[in-house]
């Protein structure tokens, strides 16, 4: 019989039964939809907590400490403090003219001693241009300007030696023969930084000042360049850092921070979608005549699989429809007024400020809609699939268990 | 093919597995059913009436033997041939009504239009002609759950109607039903039995509905015990 070929139900149709049968769900349909749409807010806040948290913090990095790129004396290593003690040479001719031409600052690094309050603190001693402004750190406060040595320090230094503007401080050093030598600093500035590698520890003083302190004049023990500077190399033997490089910390705590996010993503889009397999193995058992009834009337046990796994995507799309509305908003408004940081996260050495404020990027924003679709026709595939491979008869008695 | 046969059964047999064994619901049966006929299978509980139903629904297949249904062999039939046989050319009236919850009256009706892919015009026209004969057109945006079973038995033969099937297949279908509902949906049966020359087949043990039956097939243990015409 040629009607057997006719090729009954379409996808349009079988997209309107779906979305009439979620409309008319009644409690069942809104339970699910706004547990997923939570779900959904919560997600994209949290991964815009993150996005915004690592933008501000690769930007504050550049600003206060790393500058576009860097070029480090040969002995320099960053992650071994014991090369400090050789770690400086006189800044050659190419480089200096980058200095000259304001694309590039000098930074000389030593070690010192401090006595705070009667107990010696090994502290590192920064020698910085006071014209500069490539980095954030305010150097213009450091101008000599009589006998004593300026020196500016950030909070959480200020916060552990309890040194307070005004203050004078006893430094020890040694010169450039490995003779100690000492004086008397005076804090002229405190500054405050996200960045607690510029801050914790060390102390900054006009770079000539510390030439004359150490006997080590024209000498750097790593150069920062501004974007203009354009090196994309090593230079006179000084070894070419890119941003790449200088920002593997942040990217290493971004790393960190996304496995976390992971972690609790799973935790999360389980909870809901545990909702909706509940909802749809329990409804489906539940329907087991209705689907009995969709087959008896001419419907394929996989297009009523379809139907039922369509119902289940429907619940997502109309998730992220409800979260757009009631979630806009309040993530607006969370973008404004950013998550309050407690001061104990930043004294650990986190980049972090005062408030952490959310970056929504819109491929995060797709990436987490698409997921959640995804999963959710996953779900209602499951038990619909189950249920149309067994026999329909049963179905149609609602004899399945 | 014979055209006034629209159901040819020949040494159909039914197992059901049971553990590791079976149980036989059918046994060497034998039938032939012509068109227009209003035929019931009678006999009670377990004697595989219902079974014998859903064969010929295409909603299961025979363990052996064939069932032959206008033409078509439902063993040889894949799902989506099946479907297709039941959307166009076989009704069916269950015992506990099976009307989608969610739906209208109208909407119950118009389902297995849709699924032909009917144009609106052409459902709208179809559903309201098949609930006037019923006598439901003022329940038309009634939802199953404020009808009564004999409005919603009534439904479901709209249901069934619609798409003027050759075959309207009614298992129990006064099971649930008083006796005035009862005579009331058989006489509607028996009515778009004569104008429309539906073919009707029973499944019953009710004698209420053997009174309107032409044919009556007894079936017992899952054999045919007597056939006979009234």
């Amino acid at each position: 019989m040629d009607g057997l070929k006719v090729n009954i139900t379409n996808n349009a149709m079988l997209i309107q039964t779906a979305f009439k049968n979620i409309i008319r769900g009644g409690k069942r349909t809104w339970l699910n939809v706004v547990v997923l749409s939570f779900v959904l807010v919560i997600m994209v806040a949290y991964n815009g907590l993150l996005d915004g948290w690592m933008e501000e913090s690769r930007r504050d990095t550049i600003d206060w400490e790393s500058g576009w790129s860097q070029l480090w004396h040969p002995k320099y290593d960053k992650y071994d403090i014991f090369t400090l003690q050789d770690a400086h040479g006189i800044i050659p001719k190419d480089i200096k003219r980058l200095i000259d031409n304001g694309v590039a600052t000098p930074i000389l690094v030593i070690q010192a001693s401090i006595y705070p309050h009667g107990r010696m603190q090994n502290i590192v001693l920064k020698g910085i241009n006071t014209e500069q402004n490539i980095l954030k750190i305010p150097s213009e406060k450091i101008k000599t300007e009589d006998e004593d040595i300026p020196a500016i320090i950030g909070t959480r230094m200020a916060k552990s030696t309890d040194l307070k503007q005004g203050d004078r401080i006893m430094i020890r050093w040694r010169d450039k023969n490995g003779v100690f030598d000492s004086r008397q600093l005076l804090i002229t500035h405190i500054f405050e930084t996200k960045i607690g590698s510029v801050d914790s520890d060390q102390i900054w003083i006009n770079i000539n000042d510390l030439y004359q302190m150490t006997g080590m004049g024209n000498e750097a023990t790593y150069i920062v360049l501004n974007k203009e500077a354009k090196i994309k190399s090593d230079l006179s033997g000084w070894k070419y850092k890119s941003d790449y490089f200088l920002l593997s910390d942040v990217r290493a705590m971004e790393k960190a921070e996304r496995v976390e996010s992971i972690i609790i993503f799973i935790i999360l889009l389980s909870l809901a979608l545990l909702a909706v397999y509940d909802t749809q193995t329990l409804s489906i058992f539940r329907r087991q005549k209705e689907i009995g009834t969709y087959v008896a009337l001419g419907m394929t046990p996989k297009k009523v699989t379809s139907l039922f796994t369509l119902e289940g995507t429907t619940y997502s799309v109309l998730a992220v429809l409800f979260a757009a509305i009631w979630g806009t908003p309040l993530l607006y408004l969370f973008a404004k007024t950013g998550l309050p940081m407690p001061e104990a996260y930043t004294n650990i050495g986190l980049p972090l400020g005062e408030a952490i404020y959310p970056v929504y990027k819109i491929t995060s924003l797709i990436k987490t809609i698409i997921l959640l679709i995804i999963l959710s026709a996953i779900i209602s595939y499951i038990p619909a699939q189950k249920i149309a491979k067994q026999n329909i008869v049963y179905a149609l008695k609602g004899k399945i268990n | 093919m014979n055209t006034n046969k629209v159901i040819t059964i020949s040494q159909l047999t039914k197992d059901f597995p049971v553990g590791e064994s079976y149980f036989r619901a059918l046994e060497n049966i034998n039938l032939e059913i012509e068109e227009g006929e209003f035929t019931g299978f009678v006999g009670p509980s377990g004697s595989g009436k219902t079974t014998l139903l859903n064969i010929i629904g295409s909603l299961d297949k025979p363990t052996s033997g064939t069932a032959v249904i206008l033409g078509n062999d439902v063993s040889k039939l894949n799902t989506k041939e099946s479907a297709a046989l039941r959307n166009l050319h076989i009704g069916f009236i269950f015992q506990s009504y099976n009307l989608l919850p969610i739906y209208t009256v109208f909407e119950n009706v118009e389902f297995a239009l849709l699924l032909q892919k009917k144009s609106k015009e052409e459902r709208y026209k179809a559903v309201m002609e098949s609930l006037e004969w019923v006598g439901l057109t003022d329940k038309k945006d009634s939802r199953p759950t404020q009808l009564s079973g004999g409005e919603s038995q009534r439904v479901a033969i709209a249901r069934a109607m619609v798409k003027h099937p050759t075959i309207v297949l009614a298992d129990e279908p006064s099971a649930n039903l008083d006796a005035e509902n009862s005579h009331h949906i058989l006489q509607t049966m028996a009515q778009l039995n004569k104008e429309l020359n539906t073919t009707f087949i029973f499944a019953t043990h009710d004698e209420k509905v053997m009174q309107y039956l032409q044919k009556i097939i007894t079936l017992k243990d899952g054999r045919i015990e007597s056939e006979y015409n009234k």
